[in-house]
């Protein structure tokens, strides 16, 4: 068993004792787990979930256009335009945060403190609800889109000011001692490493935007959501309908993360392989 | 300006009760959370390959299905199954459910600091599973989660603002039901903001005295 750390902390290496109690666990926990899929699976079929007509509907190739074609299409749009908005805004203000200059300091800091703490639902509503009364009327793309850039750009912001403090100082002071101003030494020496740094996390970001755009949801813009809600007004087969949409988020979301964690090995051992300070210091791989 | 208090004023135990639902959703959510995470991180890293398998499963559906979907799924969906809860105790199982998916990673990475020395050290001395997990790896791991459970929480407090679009009467259910009777949305979506930043400054605040306070302990301790 190639283990965690975790696992060799918990439990001890089993002897023959330990195997047979092992292994006895087993059968019983996957007994049990058996048991609990049985649970829920005749839940469905006792209310009459189950029912093949009510499945079948998913195989409709107008059920699959709607929820695969317009409802996924519609959030991965969403999606990367906010991304597309929110992430260079984050950069900035994560820059802005870490600037000198107080006035431009204090302003990034408090617009990022703001937005991290607030619910994007209440931004949602506000530009659902209150900006209309000054007359400010968006398209339901960007009520949806620009709370998700505001909320988005603040946790973004925070990512990239990590980033840009974990690049090694000896960095900047190199960069400096070779006569480099400091929009040169961010440019080109800081900000390509903290990027690398930060990829894994934006790519985490990128899944909360995508989570995020369910509240198409409340502002009735087409994303995968808001079909389903159609869907469900229309046929009434509610736990059918969300359950699916549900799979259909975990698998993509699913998808980003392991793009992410497999970003986090290979930059790992690519960043130390690029460090010469880091070899020189301990040679030994 | 009159009105805005007249407005405050006759709806103030209204306003009041969305803060302690919103209270009572974030703290019922996180401590089941933390209680569920916990056993569930024990899963994902027993030698018991089905609770391994479950916590697995279990991890990255609720970690990875956006939480408005999960509320939508309990609030409408369970019902076709037979299972009707409370609206309020609806939107604490989705938060307990997203939550202790996150907090579960959160512990697991926490015991994974821990040097596999100190357990093989109270296992030597006889303590048995519970023991050595409650009185050595807990406590150290604690250290270094302190942080991330700070942000866990503040993830729950902003998470309970979705159960207000499935009708739970939180403060953003709240104050979007007296802005449909008057039509004073700035006021009111700043102050449900002004709850929200106060809540979120407040949990910082107590997460940095709760790292001084072990990290302290920690000192004591080595002597």
């Amino acid at each position: 068993m190639a283990a965690d750390t975790a696992t060799r902390v918990l439990f001890d290496e089993p002897g023959p004792r330990g195997r047979t109690r092992i292994l006895i666990s087993t059968v019983v926990a996957g007994v049990l787990v058996v048991l609990l899929v049985a649970g829920a699976v005749y839940q469905f079929y006792v209310h009459g979930q189950l029912v093949a007509y009510k499945w079948q509907f998913f195989t409709y190739s107008a059920i699959i256009q709607r929820l695969l074609v317009d409802g996924i299409g519609n959030t991965f749009l969403a999606t990367a335009v906010a991304a597309v908005v929110a992430f260079p805004l984050g950069l900035a203000l994560a820059l802005g945060r870490l600037s000198k200059q107080p006035v431009l300091s204090k302003v990034s800091t408090a617009w990022i403190e703001f937005f991290r703490s607030m619910p994007m639902i209440l931004v949602v509503y506000a530009f659902l609800l209150a900006l209309p009364r000054f007359g400010l009327v968006l398209p339901v793309f960007w009520m949806l889109v620009v709370p998700m850039i505001l909320v988005s750009s603040a946790s973004t912001a925070e990512v990239f000011r990590a980033g840009i403090k974990a690049v090694d100082k000896g960095q900047w002071e190199a960069a400096q001692s070779l006569g480099m101003g400091p929009g040169l030494v961010l440019t080109q020496i800081v900000l390509p490493q903290a990027f690398r740094i930060v990829l894994p996390n934006l790519l985490t970001g990128l899944v909360s935007l995508l989570k995020d755009s369910t509240l198409g949801y409340i502002v009735s813009y087409g994303e995968l959501m808001q079909q389903g809600k159609e869907l469900v007004a229309y046929y009434h087969y509610m736990i059918q309908t969300y359950l699916v949409i549900a799979l259909i988020y975990v698998v993509i979301n699913w998808l980003l993360t392991r793009l992410a964690s497999w970003l986090q090995v290979r930059m790992g051992t690519r960043r130390v392989a690029a460090g010469p300070i880091v070899v020189d210091l301990e040679p030994a791989q | 300006m009159n009105q805005i208090w007249q407005m405050l004023g006759d709806n103030s135990s209204f306003l009041l009760n969305g803060v302690l639902t919103t209270v009572g959703l974030t703290i019922l959510g996180f401590v089941g959370a933390l209680v569920i995470g916990t056993i569930v991180a024990v899963f994902r890293v027993s030698p018991i390959t089905p609770l391994r398998v479950l916590g697995t499963v279990y991890v990255e559906f609720f970690r990875n299905v956006p939480l408005l979907t999960l509320l939508i799924l309990i609030v409408f969906g369970l019902p076709d199954i037979g299972l009707l809860i409370p609206l309020f105790w609806c939107g604490v199982l989705g938060l307990v459910l997203a939550g202790s998916a996150f907090i579960c990673e959160t512990v697991r990475s926490g015991i994974n600091t821990i040097s596999v020395g100190q357990s093989e050290a109270a296992r030597a001395l006889g303590m048995s599973f519970s023991t050595q997990l409650r009185l050595i790896i807990l406590p150290q791991a604690f250290r270094t989660m302190v942080q991330p459970l700070v942000n866990n929480f503040i993830g729950i407090l902003i998470g309970s603002s979705l159960a207000a679009a499935v009708g739970v009467s939180d403060i953003t259910n709240v104050t979007q039901q007296l802005n449909i009777r008057y039509a004073e949305a700035v006021v009111l979506f700043l102050l449900s903001g002004a709850v929200y930043l106060v809540f979120a400054l407040g949990a910082g605040g107590v997460g940095s005295w709760l790292e001084r306070l072990v990290s302290k302990s920690r000192i004591g301790s080595a002597r």
